[in-house]
Order: structure tokens, then C-alpha cells, then sequence
């Protein structure tokens, strides 16, 4: 049997509406890693040792953990003590849990690298330990790693396929229920990988103007 | 005005990391509206002994008083955070490399610190940023962003930044020593006119002329003491001590 893509166009919207889902999780889970890893960076470099430590485990078990084992521990496993999540909301917590602890690292890189004269000129001002770290130290961090940021979100895309294994209609698990149906495996595989790009490009495109709006800043 | 009780007043301060001593117990008593330089070879503790006063490197013993508060007063760590942020709004500091924001504009530099910590209001605050730049002749520039200014410029909008929280005293670390000649001349102007308002001041810097032109009193540090202080025409013209003479000739003939 050949291939025949003309088994595609019946299947668009259930193709679109996987991409879209698709969208959701990356969009949600963006937000929690990208403000977890400011949070856990400011833990990391400013908390007392008696939370620091506790965060820095939680950190090491997430990075040093297979995502798709956390993604059913989160889902499958929680249920046990009582906590029954949705599929999304599960996915998109283990995503961007997972990619918090990836963020973290650049962002506290990032904060080292602000010249200490920066808490010091806020400081003479008057201003506090914590307000100099929001208002004067995170934001001039946050602006410098965007790029690397960046490249963790296109990663992060990638392994929203991974969320299709807890039941999350998104766009991996769409093309196999496509499959089951018509038997044509390449076709709606390559259909899949079509769209991912295409949001790719999409998610580059916006990185970028973000990039260049925040150079401008400086 | 009653000149009797020193407006900053530094009793036996000293200062040391290990067993380096920087600072060995030193004694300063500033007056209200004084214009006090310190000069001295690097590594004679002078900008350690300036930021000390606003506890930026906090003193191992000795204290350091502002009117009638202790600036490095002893206190629980919380308790203390509290203290010294207030003192530090009365205590203005310019440092040698700015210290800027860079992601803030001009105006934003300037109104951060008062619309944070002493709540005023978008146009208050506006209007306070505009005339503080007035004053350092930088109005035109106050919705640019420090990258495009010159280190002159940069250097008068961080004045008028520390000058927008009305402190009582301002204190300048090396405020020209990073700036091109021909750059030093603007911010030295501002200094001057500081010094016409009676700013009290106290000036870390390597510029003698400017020192002998605008300070009521010149101390020379040179290793963790003050070796001679008194009036300008007397230090610069007539030194006694024989380290100050040193340096002074390398200085003035440099």
C-alpha cells in the first residue's frame, strides 16, 4: 500500500484542534517555567539555608528525573493521596515544573552577572535587600538570558508530545487517534511533525521581537 | 545654626578583613554645610572609610553618628535592615562608575527610589525628576536610557538621582576618576553648585585642584589613618607631614 496523503484533509480540524491544544500547554507551561525559575533562582542565591536546601533537592529530583515519569507520577500517582488533577492541568505542571528547574539555572546565572555597583547604587538609595532584587537585579537578569530562555521554550514545545501519554488531546495524541482509524502512520506523522514546525516558526518569530524589544531597553 | 554638635560625627572607626587593618581608628567630626575632601594614595582606606557612613562596608568597631542617630547602631538583623534603610534615604552616594540602571530611563532612575519609598505620586514624582535634572543641566536628556549618555552625563543624572531623595549629606566616591578630562569639568560644575547651596559633602577624590578649590577642610589618609587634615591652603600650600609632602608633589607635579 502506497502512500496517500489524501487522507489528511478529512482529519484538519481534529489536526487543528491537537495544534491548538498544543499551543495551550506550551503557552501555560511557559508562564509557570519562566516565573518558577525566577522564583527558584531567587531562592537559590538569596533564601536562608533552611529553604534553600529543600528547593535545591526539589530542584536535583527534577532535572535528574525522566520528564514522562513525572508527568504520570503527577497524574497517575497523585490520585493515590487524594489529588485528582485533569490531564492538562497535570501536563501542564510537570512541564513547566520540570523547565522552572531548567530556567533557574540560566536566570541565577543571569542575576550573578548584574555588576554588583547595581545593588549597591540601589541600596544607598534606601532601598531594601528584596526591593533591589525585584525591581533593580531580576529585571536587568531576566532581560540578559531571554535568548537561552528562549531555546528552553522550543525544547519545552518538543516535549509537549510527551503529555499525550496521560490523555492530553494535543497534537501527537491526535495524529495517533487519526492512525488507529485510517492505518496511515506516515502520513499523519508527518502531518504532526508539519504542524510542530510551523508553531516552531511561529514561537521563533515571537522570541525574536521579544529579543529585539528588550535590547532596545537597555 | 549651632555648630557645636557635629552633623556626622565618625568616632574611632576601624576596620578590618582578617587580620588586613584598613581603617585604624579613625576619628571625623563633619558640620553642618561642610565641604570636606579626603585624598590619599589607593589603598590608604579612604573609600572604605566614606562607605562606611552609609554602612555599605560596615565598620568592625567604632561608630559612625548622623545628627542624633547612630547610623551603625546595634540592632537584630531585621530590626536593623529597617533602621539603616531610612538612614540611608538622609545619605545621598555617588560612586565612581555611576551605577545606573540600565533598563530604567532617566526619569525612571530618578523617580524609583521616592515613588518606592516614600510613596509619592506619578506627577509629583515627575516633577521632582525634572527638577533635579534642571539642576544638573541634563532636562533634555530624561527619557533617554543611560547607554546613550556619556559618562559625564551619566555621572550628573546619578547626582540628581541621589539628590531627589533630599538627603543631608551627600557623599561622593571618586565621582570623576572614571570620566575622560575633557568630561570631568560638567560634573565638577554640579559639585560646585552643591557646594554654593551648602550641601554638607564629604569627597573622596584624586582631583587636587578641585579639592583646594571647593573643600573647607582636606584630610590626607594614607594607610588606614588620617595623617594631616586642616584647612586647604594649609595642606596643598604648606603640609607638614613628610607622606603628605610625598604624595602631594607626585600629585600636583603628575
Amino acid at each position: 500500500m502506497g502512500l496517500d496523503f489524501t487522507v489528511l484533509p478529512g482529519y484538519f480540524d481534529a489536526l487543528l484542534l491537537g495544534s491548538l491544544w498544543t499551543i495551550a500547554i506550551m503557552l501555560v507551561s511557559a508562564v509557570i517555567s519562566f516565573f518558577g525559575g525566577i522564583l527558584l533562582a531567587v531562592i537559590a542565591l538569596y533564601a536562608p539555608a533552611i529553604v534553600r536546601y529543600p528547593f535545591r533537592a526539589f530542584s536535583f529530583v527534577f532535572m535528574g528525573t525522566p520528564l514522562l515519569l513525572q508527568l504520570f507520577l503527577i497524574y497517575f500517582g497523585l490520585i493515590q493521596i487524594g489529588i485528582d488533577l485533569p490531564a492538562f492541568v497535570a501536563g501542564v505542571i510537570g512541564l513547566g515544573l520540570h523547565y522552572a528547574v531548567y530556567n533557574s539555572d540560566i536566570i541565577q546565572a543571569g542575576i550573578l552577572a548584574v555588576d554588583k555597583g547595581q545593588h549597591e547604587g540601589a541600596r544607598t538609595l534606601g532601598l531594601s535587600r528584596g526591593q533591589t532584587i525585584r525591581k533593580i537585579i531580576v529585571p536587568q537578569a531576566v532581560r540578559t538570558v531571554i535568548p537561552p530562555i528562549g531555546n528552553n521554550l522550543i525544547a519545552l514545545l518538543k516535549d509537549s508530545a510527551l503529555v499525550s501519554v496521560i490523555g492530553v488531546a494535543e497534537l501527537t495524541l491526535t495524529s495517533q487517534l487519526a492512525i488507529s482509524k485510517t492505518f496511515r502512520p506516515f502520513e499523519f506523522y508527518i502531518a504532526a511533525a508539519a504542524c510542530y514546525y510551523v508553531i516552531n516558526l511561529g514561537l521563533e518569530y515571537g522570541l525574536r521581537k521579544i529579543e529585539k524589544r528588550v535590547a532596545v531597553a537597555r | 545654626m549651632t555648630n557645636e554638635q557635629p552633623f556626622i560625627d565618625v568616632r574611632h572607626a576601624q576596620k578590618s578583613y582578617g587580620t588586613l587593618e584598613v581603617l585604624k581608628d579613625i576619628s571625623l567630626q563633619v558640620s553642618k554645610g561642610q565641604i570636606v575632601a579626603i585624598i590619599g594614595p589607593s589603598g590608604s582606606g579612604k573609600s572604605t572609610l566614606l562607605r562606611a557612613i552609609n554602612d555599605l562596608d560596615p565598620l568592625t568597631g567604632g561608630e559612625i553618628w548622623l545628627e542624633d542617630k547612630q547610623v551603625n547602631k546595634d540592632l537584630p538583623h531585621r530590626q536593623y535592615e529597617k533602621h539603616i534603610n531610612k538612614v540611608r534615604q538622609e545619605i545621598g552616594m555617588v560612586f565612581q562608575h555611576f551605577n545606573l540602571f540600565p533598563h530604567l530611563t532617566v526619569r525612571e532612575n530618578i523617580t524609583l527610589a521616592p515613588k518606592m519609598l516614600k510613596g509619592i505620586s506619578d506627577k509629583d514624582a515627575d516633577k521632582l525628576a525634572e527638577e533635579q535634572l534642571a539642576k544638573v543641566g541634563m532636562s533634555e536628556r530624561i527619557d533617554y536610557y543611560p547607554s546613550q549618555l556619556s559618562g559625564g552625563q551619566k555621572q550628573r543624572v546619578a547626582i540628581a538621582r541621589a539628590l531627589a531623595m533630599k538627603p543631608k549629606v551627600m557623599l561622593f566616591d571618586e565621582a570623576t576618576s572614571a570620566l575622560d578630562p575633557e568630561l570631568v569639568e560638567e560634573v565638577n560644575l554640579v559639585m560646585k553648585a552643591l557646594a554654593e547651596e551648602h550641601m554638607t559633602m564629604i569627597i573622596v577624590t584624586h582631583e587636587m585642584g578641585f579639592a583646594e578649590s571647593v573643600c573647607d577642610r582636606v584630610l590626607f589618609m594614607d594607610e588606614g589613618v588620617v595623617v594631616e587634615e586642616g584647612p586647604p591652603e594649609i595642606i596643598f600650600k604648606n603640609p607638614k607631614n613628610e607622606r603628605t609632602q610625598n604624595f602631594l608633589r607626585k600629585h600636583l607635579n603628575g
